[in-house]
């Protein structure tokens, strides 16, 4: 829903506040504001901050949608307070509460801790079989622009935790691991050059696991970089299911090591040409 | 200072959550029909077994219940129960491909304005619930009209 207008417009605010120090439960507060065209709900919550409520409280940092920070669930949805603009949202009331399914430190400001225990939780990292390579390594694991293209989606996680506040079975099941942490998990096991599955089926083949999941596709929706975690999640149980009818990744096929002197042989190949002049 | 240890506020969602797709995409409210109506389907499971226990109280117990079951409101109770039914194993379907990778398409690049699996599948979202819908209009007249 864009809007065209480039006049500013009065929106109300409806800020979901929170002082543990002085509340046992959250209450809302309107407040008025003038808004431009292009304005972000970040920005909207900056001005006022410096205008009308200096004790406010989010997180926030980069405030171009890389850090992951300024998730907050706007006008019912989760999304990025710095790349919401206020006026496409539509409504003349914006409600703006803390990210739901984790606990509210204050404000706005969510306690990430649980989405960052289940990521480490799947251990989120190459895990290879050749520890003599990986410890004194000759040259690189290949990986091919196809096979890096199979996982480069899955990649682009920031981490900001939309996925888990827009899960429904995350509402319920505390334990379960969550879209972010699963779409990792698929991530890394899908990597060419990972033979980790088996390393991380403690952490994943459980009953707070994938097959948790029946695709409502809420963290698809939510996820503002792409990643399509409700995607990585069905292709881990594929995984899953292949893998436990002995139909897994062969070792074979795993990344082989390119010696160094090929490895600089290859990008002399694909090097500009010296000048001349 | 408060000498009270400031806590923070337990923001789960809880059923609601479960319940409420809000606006959410479609297949949102299709896992909470599929789960509305496994639970359904769990409850009838025990039902049935407490009703067919009947039959040790002798026949005429037996047909008394029989008649009971005959009546309207319970002929519209079973008309529901099928088309849980239904919903359930069609959707259950839909699941079973998309689980086993198929008719999700292949990872890419994500490019602004971003495509999701759940998009590229719902063809046969619609397909799957489309015939869902055809099975349980069929039941419905072949129960109430035969």
């Amino acid at each position: 829903m864009s809007d065209k207008t480039t006049t500013p417009r009065e929106i109300t605010f409806r800020l979901r506040r929170f002082n543990p120090e002085t509340d046992s439960v959250p209450h809302w507060d309107s407040y008025a504001l003038n808004v431009p065209d292009g304005m972000t709900v970040l920005e909207a919550l900056h001005q006022l901050k410096a205008e009308q409520e200096p004790t406010l409280a989010w997180r926030s940092s980069c405030r171009m949608g890389v850090c992951g920070s300024c998730g907050m669930f706007i006008n019912d949805l989760p999304m990025l307070a710095c790349q919401t603009q206020v006026l496409h949202l539509g409504t003349d009331v914006v409600s703006v509460a803390p990210l739901p399914n984790y606990e509210n430190v204050k404000d706005l400001v969510p306690n990430l801790e649980p989405l960052i225990e289940k990521h480490a939780a799947i251990k989120p990292f190459i895990i290879h079989t050749n520890s003599k390579e990986i410890d004194e390594p000759t040259g690189e694991f290949l990986q091919t622009a196809e096979e890096r293209e199979s996982i480069s989606q899955f990649t682009h996680c920031i981490k900001c935790g939309l996925c888990l506040a827009a899960c429904p079975t995350v509402a319920t099941d505390p334990l379960f691991l969550g879209p972010q942490a699963l779409a990792q998990a698929y991530r890394y096991t899908a990597d060419n050059r990972d033979c980790g599955l088996h390393d991380r089926l403690e952490a994943i083949d459980i009953f707070h696991g994938p097959y948790q999941c029946h695709l409502a596709g809420a963290c698809s929706q939510a996820c503002p970089k792409g990643v399509d975690p409700a995607f990585a999640i069905q292709l881990l149980k594929r995984t899953l299911v292949l893998d436990s009818i002995g139909f897994g990744k062969k070792k074979s096929s795993l990344a082989k090591v390119m010696p160094l002197a090929d490895v600089v042989k290859a990008i002399e190949e694909f090097a500009p040409p010296k000048r001349t002049v | 200072m408060n000498s009270n240890k400031p806590t923070a506020y337990n923001n789960r969602l809880g059923l609601k959550g479960w319940v409420y797709a809000g606006r959410y995409t479609f297949e949102r409210y299709l896992y909470l029909g599929h789960r509305l109506s496994g639970m359904g389907l769990i409850a009838y499971m025990v039902l049935h077994i407490i009703e067919t226990a009947n039959r040790m109280r002798g026949v005429e117990a037996w047909q008394g219940l029989m008649a009971l079951f005959a009546s309207w409101p319970f002929k519209i109770i079973e008309y529901l129960l099928f088309a849980a039914a239904v919903f359930h194993a069609m959707n259950g379907v839909r699941l079973l491909l998309t689980e086993l990778g198929f008719f999700l398409g292949k990872p890419k690049e994500p490019v602004y304005p971003y495509s999701s699996s759940v998009m590229r599948h719902r063809p046969l979202t619609f397909v799957i619930m489309g015939l869902a819908a055809l099975i349980i209009i069929l039941g419905g007249s072949s129960l109430f009209f035969p």
